[in-house]
């Protein structure tokens, strides 16, 4: 009997970590931010297609709002533009762009041609802003609280179901904008 | 012969050099060996987060080489490793270092293969012991051919 009590014991202790494991990380290439609950990094940033103004993350304070990091590199994020499109039109959420290390007249074709989803988008030439984001690729999207704290990250191409499942519902109830 | 196997060894030799050199991207200089030291060091360290099994200086991918550029430049800012290695793991986490600290949450990485392998000497040393009292033990005579006949 004892012979076999061992080897369950071993079997159900690592059954339970692979369990724990599973369950834990549905995607396994998505990191948590290490942001979540902290002050969203400062930053400074040209308004695409609008030369000499600045877009800094005080402008931002007070409501909560939406960072969404894009490029016209990047072919997720043209997988997921028909979805931010759809959630703009929605307007529960002011929707920051930030473009991520690509020319600026990309940018504005693409928003010219494709639509534009966002409320204001920053140019982030030099990639220095999305690296204070922790971001590891494009698309990224975080939800900011009106305390101007990180509360999540989405990683991968935005979805309606995302959207109302994480961000939506971290909206305060009659706080909205 | 020999001549064509020397030829074909220069052609591998020579495609070796390319694909290096396809890989070779700029590293920039730093202002005095020292900090380059410091520079080479710390790039080691840290994982590129795009390509995982690759530190930021075996990776050419655009985010490794902004994360170059960033340790570069607290370097020149008179930053301390410790300090360069922390604003890493402030924006990226402790899965940025290949050695990542022991503390709460990743004690386990640290202690578990060590776990593992005491409980491979433990099981070990059963089977051993279980054997060895199953040999001196046993007066039973060992058939032989012979007898089983």
């Amino acid at each position: 009997m004892s012979r076999f009590l061992i080897p369950a014991a071993v079997f159900l202790a690592l059954a339970g970590v692979l369990y724990v494991g599973v369950v834990h990380s549905p995607n396994k290439s998505t990191m948590q931010s290490v942001l979540l609950g902290k002050p969203v990094p400062a930053f400074s940033l040209p308004v695409l297609g609008n030369p000499g103004t600045m877009l800094t993350n005080s402008q931002l304070a007070g409501r909560p709002w939406v960072l969404n990091v894009w490029g016209t590199w990047c072919p997720a994020c043209r997988d997921e533009h028909e979805a931010l499109l759809a959630i703009s039109q929605q307007n529960a959420l002011p929707l920051v762009g930030l473009v991520w290390k690509d020319e600026d007249n990309a940018a504005i074709d693409w928003l010219k041609q494709l639509g534009n989803p966002y409320s204001v988008v920053a140019a982030d030439r030099d990639g220095r802003v999305a690296i204070d984001f922790g971001v590891y690729g494009a698309p990224e999207t975080f939800f900011i609280d009106s305390d101007g704290r990180v509360q999540y990250r989405h990683v991968g191409p935005m979805t309606q179901e995302v959207w109302n499942r994480e961000f939506l519902s971290r909206i305060p109830k009659g706080a909205l904008p | 012969m020999k001549a064509r196997i020397h030829a074909g060894v220069l052609v591998l030799a020579a495609l070796l050099l390319v694909s290096n050199a396809a890989f070779a991207f700029d590293v920039e200089a730093m202002p005095t060996p020292e900090l380059q030291k410091r520079y080479d060091g710390l790039i080691h360290e840290l994982r590129c987060m795009q390509c995982q099994n690759q530190s930021i200086a075996d990776s050419p991918v655009g985010l490794a080489e902004d994360l170059r550029r960033d340790v570069r430049e607290q370097i020149i800012g008179g930053k301390t490793d410790e300090q360069i290695r922390e604003s890493m793991v402030a924006r990226y986490g402790n899965i940025i270092l290949f050695r990542p600290p022991f503390q709460r949450g990743t004690a386990w990485v640290w202690i578990a293969p060590f776990l593992f392998l005491l409980f491979g000497v433990f099981v070990g040393v059963r089977i051993v012991r279980k054997r060895t009292s199953l040999v001196a033990g046993d007066d039973s005579v060992i058939e032989t051919d012979e007898t089983a006949r």
